[in-house]
């Protein structure tokens, strides 16, 4: 242990480890200094100053975040002037911020009304200019609101940092100071992944997804449509939270049988179609294996990711799978085989999906995606979005009974519920690829080493006595880091998973807002969301895709076989180089590859 | 691309290509934008779209710098610059008006370049000529004591020139 120092807060006596910050220190003593800026898994900013503490010895308060703690430092928390300067601070915010937190999306999950309200400010005192801008509503998935923004820069720091996007920057200076993308471009034209990252860790609602909401709820009030929905594997492992129900809480069969209350003709389950993906993909790994096509080969169910390659890494396009992700595969099942065996025209289906992600709205409108003229997807809402739309139809969620998805295409292994966290998709994938591949069955088919929040995974199996080597990177800069080493070392690695949210699915971009007192992108937070898919797996007798036999009837019916000519027009896809072109700063790619 | 304005990227690419030799060549990005304006007068787009390649670093970074700082311009400029001087002296002698008088005859707001690009209008902080004030510079001019009527004449002589 290294040698503790003496500090003492509010006069009584501490013993703490040195070289850390005074907020840092509070915290394990049972301090909750009120904070906005700081973010425990970004750089320090400094910007707020609403983390005020008091120092003896320094004439101006310090900042607590930034503010490193020295032996035998007296500080002082809770004194009536540090409560009146950060009330003060907090205050100038709101004057400078739109009053209509009674109809604003982020309504009791605001982080600027809980610090006010903790600070007791309950009414507002100068009125003076405040800032006026447009919303940015351009891109399909992620919309920006700069006259909600406070300034904090979480989610530029976010977008660099932890992303390495880069998309966002604090243009201008002073009272026109303003969060961009470069140029003041609007997001559909900016290297932005809709990721939807920002609008997790975003106090305020600056950031939120592109609300699909009314026009769901209109398909779901035409009865010459049939309603069709799906839903993704870490929907279920969230949106509990929404009803504040403990992180982790699975409420798969309350959300089947909400979906059909709201009017759905049938429920189906995202984690078929991950299934089904996991035979083409595993297909698709072992040709490549074989020679046809090229290695390292890597995973493309990831729609932020689908964005990133073809802006920052269009270099890579031929490594990445053809595959579409689970949600298009399914739209594709839906308005095509689905509408052949209930004899109708599919253009009279509406197919919706609940998914924890805002880069799936991005996905769906991608023209790439179409077949015989049709979109897959029609509608994506997120889990937030799903969530109020159960309140707002005034149902029971907690207490409803619990149902089962519709078939044909609602059943799903336990490979498939694993998709929705990271690893996930690789663990399923080798399930499903030994046993093709070397013609018995994989006896260990929980692969630790691709699990866990380790930012980038690696591992390796023998199939045949020829040995695999695999990677998993989840989080944008984590993908970046890993890619980077493929780009200088090739060989290195055969099949490599990406997903583009930090933790895979489960901290995706439209997932419930954090409760209070704990942080956007909290470890144990994804952890218990993780466990809960990891749970359902173990729960369930079928654990291989290649043992799903709805998945193996709609091979007989429909797609013959993986890769066939049927599947290559419905359930793969291409990419091609985009604009604007992405730029990772040197310092980032600046790594060593070891032997 | 004309001819010309290739030649200007071509320069610099070259000054570029010099800086990235040195260590932490991303400090130089402000270097870079100056010799960027130097040579084409104001920062287009597409000329901050080399810099972010030539020196990795992503654009939005470039973008949040070159409109953090007054002297890095985003617009074309004009062929002369009108500064009215916004320091004490000048505001409580009347720059507002000569600022509004300015503006009616540009048809332009601060910042902005007439459509015939004859003139920039901006305003600066204190040019230090209070004895003289209210005062405005026209390239390196500094014209003093004037009101909306004096100020708009000297605008038309320029339109003469
Ligand atoms: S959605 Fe993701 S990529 Fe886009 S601005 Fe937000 S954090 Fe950056
Ligand atoms: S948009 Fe949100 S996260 Fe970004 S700086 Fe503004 S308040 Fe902070
Ligand atoms: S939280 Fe410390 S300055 Fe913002």
């Amino acid at each position: 242990m290294k040698n503790m120092i003496t500090i003492f807060i509010n006069d009584k006596e501490y013993k703490v480890e040195p070289d850390q910050t005074i907020m840092k220190a509070a915290d394990k003593l049972g301090f909750k200094i009120p904070r906005l800026c700081y973010h425990p898994k970004l750089s320090i900013e400094g910007a707020c100053r609403v983390c005020v503490v008091e120092v003896e010895g320094h004439r101006n308060f310090v900042a607590s975040c930034a503010f490193p703690i020295s032996d035998g430092m007296r500080i002082k928390t809770n004194t009536h002037e540090l409560r009146r300067a950060r009330r003060d601070i907090v205050e100038l915010i709101l004057d400078n911020h739109p009053l209509d937190c009674h109809t604003c999306e982020r309504d009791s999950n605001c982080e600027l009304q809980r610090l006010a309200a903790s600070m007791g400010i309950r009414a507002r005192h100068f009125a003076g200019d405040r800032k006026r801008y447009e919303e940015d509503l351009s891109s399909d998935a992620v919309i920006r609101n700069p006259e909600k923004c406070i300034l904090c820069g979480r989610c530029v720091r976010l977008c660099s940092e932890i992303q390495q996007v880069h998309n966002l920057t604090q243009s201008h200076r002073g009272f026109s100071t303003v969060v961009t993308p470069a140029y003041n471009a609007p997001m559909a034209e900016s290297v932005c992944t809709a990721c939807g990252q920002c609008i997790n860790v975003c106090p305020t609602a600056a950031f939120l997804e592109k609300n699909y909401t009314q026009e769901l709820f209109s398909n779901l009030n035409d009865p010459t449509m049939i309603k069709v929905a799906q839903f993704a594997p870490s929907v279920r492992a969230a949106i509990g939270e929404a009803f504040g129900l403990p992180v982790g809480t699975n409420m798969e069969g309350q959300l089947v049988a909400s979906l059909r209350l709201l009017g759905f003709d049938y429920v189906f389950d995202t984690q078929f179609a991950a299934d089904l993906t996991i035979m083409e993909e595993a297909s698709e790994f072992l040709e490549r294996v074989k020679g046809n096509g090229k290695l390292p080969m890597i995973t493309s169910c990831s729609s932020a990711w689908m964005k990133c390659l073809e802006q920052f890494y269009p270099d890579l396009i031929d490594n990445v799978s053809t595959c579409k992700s689970p949600m298009s595969m399914q739209g594709a099942m839906t308005k095509t085989y689905f509408a052949q065996k209930l004899g109708i025209d599919p253009s009279k289906i509406c197919s919706a999906a609940a998914m924890c992600c805002t880069a799936k709205k991005y996905e769906a409108a991608r023209p790439e995606l179409m077949f015989d003229g049709m979109k897959g997807v029609d509608i994506v809402v997120t889990t937030r979005e799903i969530a109020w739309m159960i309140k707002s139809a005034g149902l029971d969620f907690v207490n409803i009974k619990p149902e089962q998805p519709d078939n044909p295409l609602g059943l799903s292994s336990g490979a498939g519920a694993i998709f929705g966290t990271t690893g996930g998709v690789m663990e399923a994938a080798i399930r499903t690829a030994y046993d093709l591949y070397t013609g018995q069955t994989l006896i260990d088919i929980e692969i630790e080493a691709v699990r866990g929040l380790k930012g980038i995974k690696e591992g390796s199996l023998t199939m045949d006595g020829k040995e695999i080597r695999v990677a998993v990177a989840h989080g944008l800069g984590n993908a970046c880091k890993l890619l980077d080493v493929v780009r200088k070392d090739p060989d290195r690695y055969h099949f490599i998973e990406i997903m583009g949210c930090p933790g895979g699915c489960v901290g995706g971009g439209g997932q419930p807002y954090p409760l209070t007192n704990t942080v956007p992108l909290d470890d144990a937070a994804l952890t218990k969301r993780a466990k809960a898919l990891y749970d359902l797996d173990r729960g369930k007798t079928i654990r291989r895709s290649h043992d799903n036999p709805g998945v193996q009837k709609l091979y007989k019916e429909f797609l013959e076989h993986p890769l066939s000519e049927v599947s290559h027009k419905y359930l793969h896809t291409h990419y091609q180089a985009k604009l604007p072109v992405g730029i990772i700063p040197k310092e980032a790619k600046k790594i060593e590859v070891k032997p | 691309m004309t001819e010309l304005a290739q030649d200007k990227m071509t320069t610099l690419r070259e000054f570029m290509a010099e800086v990235a030799q040195r260590e932490y060549s991303e400090s130089y990005l402000i270097a870079v934008l100056h010799k960027a304006q130097e040579l084409f007068g104001y920062l287009p787009r597409e000329v901050m779209d080399v810099v972010a390649e030539g020196l990795e670093i992503p654009t939005a970074h470039i973008w949040g710098v070159a409109t953090f700082y007054h002297y890095f311009n985003l617009e074309p400029i004009g062929r002369h610059v009108v500064s009215v001087c916004m320091g004490t002296a000048c505001y409580v002698k009347g720059a507002n008006r000569v600022l509004d008088a300015l503006k009616r005859e540009l048809a332009v707001e601060v910042g902005q370049t007439t459509d015939d690009r004859l003139f920039t209008l901006q305003e600066a902080r204190c040019l230090g000529a209070c004895g003289i004030a209210p005062v405005i510079m026209i390239d390196d001019k500094i014209y003093g004591e004037l009101d909306s009527e004096k100020v708009i004449e000297i605008i038309r002589q320029h339109r003469r020139l």
